[in-house]
């Protein structure tokens, strides 16, 4: 779950030309490039840089969904939402490793985290403000998140190619989680069914823009493609996801919110309506309505638990002390 | 008193408690305590709802395990006080989840010899559950306890703030008490020793020591709580309540 | 900062017959945690019925500097494949 668009490869490097040729070869021959192979620090950089925003939207990520596990509305609901946000702590965990095999560690890219150097996904920077949202968030943003990280299981970085396919894997009941609660709000009550079209009014606009800018404005995207870090462009991930949910909306009854929306026979996809870059720059730039918020709780979690983490290192230097003292 | 109600103490229980550490999701001091302490409220989700729904059927009015979760108040609950204690500190949640596991471990031991078999099965399922949470809330109360001075200093306000729950465990209801006779549940009475043994092993090692309850805290069996219960309840009822009879 | 928490290579046993296999890594301050955090974050699907956990630092790697004079001078050993060695069909298989 992330910006795909946000992040583009950092091309600056000192290397030769011959040496930065040769490590191209080895990418255009789809080999992977494991942690202590030689790579352009540009490549490094890119890397670490959008495993870090990866493994922090997964965590920010928790917050919102954690929001409602306490309210859940049944208990098969509450069982399976706090093992789909479970499952993004453990994504998110994935990816850390990930990143550490390039000489990062977890508590460097926490700290970019919560001073605000880092960047995370801005759609979790949105309220969750109705059961809905549950359904919703599932079917839609871990739909956006399916397309996007699907390609990366074949991504040239082998750690981060090999974590993703572990994310894919337990990814999968995901979305179906979140479409069976939105389907069964929308053949539920008329108050239910108007949560869940209310829901869907909130959050279509901001998983379009979770696969970033246009490509025309983003930045760095072909030195990312050329990596083979990133396999499809902007662009072409949100047609894909446009043109699978539309029928799943149509299935439940429910309105897409968008009035210029239409089948284009020619290119056998669906057209939409603009979309409010204004809001999306905003947002990421962090002026998300959640944005201060989810820092903040990111922030208490890790301040009051520092004690924690420092008695189990206490008590590890305590037991290696006693052990070599028993020899 | 009938069976059903007994079990109904036993879903509250585990339904209770496994609210209270879900409250943690997303907030724990370490990513990976935040994979740990679901598995450990899904394990107590999940034993709830089998018991609940057993408890349903036998009292045969119909009610499934969301309207005996969802549909009762404060007075209605008959967890014990101990499972409802708010999460407070990372010392705290662990302490209370150390002690119910170590209660929790031979009651199912015990109710693998049930004369019913849900129970039974339940039993059989759960007894393994309870094994680990001991073993992992008892790792953690080692480590706090015989770490650092900060973490020694919580974890023996946790154990004086807790102990006073703990008597109320081998209490057996009027409901528990016909459950015992039929043999269909075990007698709440005998696990002390077993319970002490758990507990005294983890608290050497931990650099800990018991109080003697001055006073215990009893009530939660007759439905006489904490104020803490009925904000759980609020919140974890609002939304099913806000929308009579309706699926989710 | 106080020191950081070391990081664990986690390897898993999918079932009895299969060797364990590297799974990824996480952080533990010690063996007994890393073990039961190996247990959450890795087998909350039934992937194993067995764990190792190794400190990291532990792990002595080859360089990547000599991939080549590790593992190109085997390439032309043949004679230590079956296929280098001709046996009429007659004398059946073997």
């Amino acid at each position: 779950m992330y910006s795909q668009g946000l992040i583009g490869a950092d091309g600056r490097t000192e290397e030769t030309p011959e040496f930065l040729a040769r490590f191209q070869k080895r990418i255009d021959a789809e080999e992977k490039i494991e942690p202590k192979d030689e790579m352009p620090e540009g490549y490094r950089r890119t890397l670490i840089r959008q495993i870090g925003q990866h493994a922090h939207s997964e965590i920010v990520g928790m917050l919102p969904e954690g929001n409602w596990i306490t309210r859940a509305p049944s208990l098969r609901r509450k069982a399976a939402l706090l093992a789909k946000v479970q499952d993004e702590g453990g994504h998110g965990l994935y990816l850390y490793s990930a990143a550490e095999t390039l000489g990062v560690s977890r508590e460097e890219m926490t700290e970019e985290l919560l001073s605000g150097k880092a960047k995370y996904s801005s759609i979790f920077n949105y309220p969750t403000l109705s059961w809905a949202d549950m359904g919703t968030i599932g079917w839609l943003v871990d739909g956006a998140a399916i397309m996007n990280q699907i390609p990366l299981c074949r991504c040239s970085f082998g750690p981060y190619a090999r974590a993703m396919i572990r994310v894919c894997k337990e990814e999968s009941f995901h979305q179906r989680q979140g479409y069976e609660i939105v389907m069964t709000l929308a053949q539920g009550t008329p108050e239910q069914k108007a949560m869940a079209q209310d829901s869907l009014n909130r959050w279509w606009w901001p998983s379009l823009m979770m696969f970033g800018p246009h490509d025309a404005d983003s930045q760095h995207s072909d030195q990312s493609m050329a990596w083979k870090i990133k396999r499809f462009t902007n662009d072409e991930l949100r047609q894909k996801f446009i043109d699978a949910t539309v029928p799943q909306a149509e299935y439940l009854g429910l309105t897409i919110p968008d009035p210029d929306l239409k089948w284009n026979e020619d290119k056998g996809g669906y057209d939409h309506g603009p979309i409010d870059w204004d809001e999306f720059w905003r947002v990421v730039k962090g002026h998300g309505p959640m944005a201060k918020d989810r820092i903040k709780a990111r922030k208490k979690a890790w301040d009051d638990g520092a004690w924690v983490r420092e008695a189990a290192l206490a008590h590890a230097e305590k037991r290696r002390a006693r052990k070599i003292a028993a020899e | 008193m009938a069976v059903w109600e007994a079990l109904l103490e036993l879903a509250d229980d585990h339904l209770v408690l496994g609210h209270r550490i879900s409250e943690w999701c997303g907030h724990a001091p370490m990513l990976e305590e935040d994979l740990a302490m679901p598995n450990m409220g899904l394990d107590l989700i999940g034993t709830a709802r089998t018991l609940y729904d057993h408890a349903g059927k036998l009292e045969g009015k119909g009610r499934s395990e969301d309207d005996l979760a969802y549909l009762r108040d404060e007075r209605e609950y008959r967890n014990c006080l101990l499972v409802e204690r708010p999460n407070e500190d990372f010392a705290h949640t662990m302490l209370r989840q150390f002690y119910f596991a170590a209660f929790m471990r031979p009651y199912w031991l015990a109710a693998l010899n049930s004369t019913d078999e849900t129970v039974r099965g339940v039993a059989g399922k759960a007894e393994k559950e309870m094994a680990y949470h001991i073993r992992h809330a008892g790792e953690w109360v080692i480590r706090l306890g015989d770490g650092t001075e900060e973490s020694a200093a919580r974890m023996r306000d946790a154990v004086e703030a807790l102990h006073i729950y703990v008597d109320e465990l081998f209490d057996s209801s009027d409901a528990a008490r016909d459950a015992e006779a039929a043999g269909v549940l075990p007698v709440r009475a005998d696990l002390r020793a077993t319970w002490e043994r758990t507990v005294s092993e983890v608290f050497a090692e931990a650099l800990l020591e018991q109080p003697k309850a001055a006073y215990a805290q009893r009530g939660g069996r007759q439905g006489i709580h904490n104020e803490t219960l009925g904000h759980l309840l609020a919140e974890m009822q609002v939304v099913h309540r806000a929308h009579p009879g309706a699926r989710w | 900062m106080t020191a950081t928490i070391p990081l664990w290579e986690v390897f898993i046993r999918p079932r009895n017959g299969l060797a364990h296999k590297h799974v990824g890594s996480l952080h533990a301050a010690d063996e007994v945690m890393a073990l039961q955090s190996a247990r959450d974050v890795y087998t909350r699907r039934g992937e194993g019925n067995s764990i190792w956990v190794v400190p990291s630092a532990a792990i002595t790697a080859s360089d990547p500097d000599q991939t080549a004079e590790n593992f190109e001078p085997t390439a032309d050993k043949i004679y230590r494949h079956p296929t280098f060695y001709e046996i009429p069909e007659d004398v059946g298989h073997m």
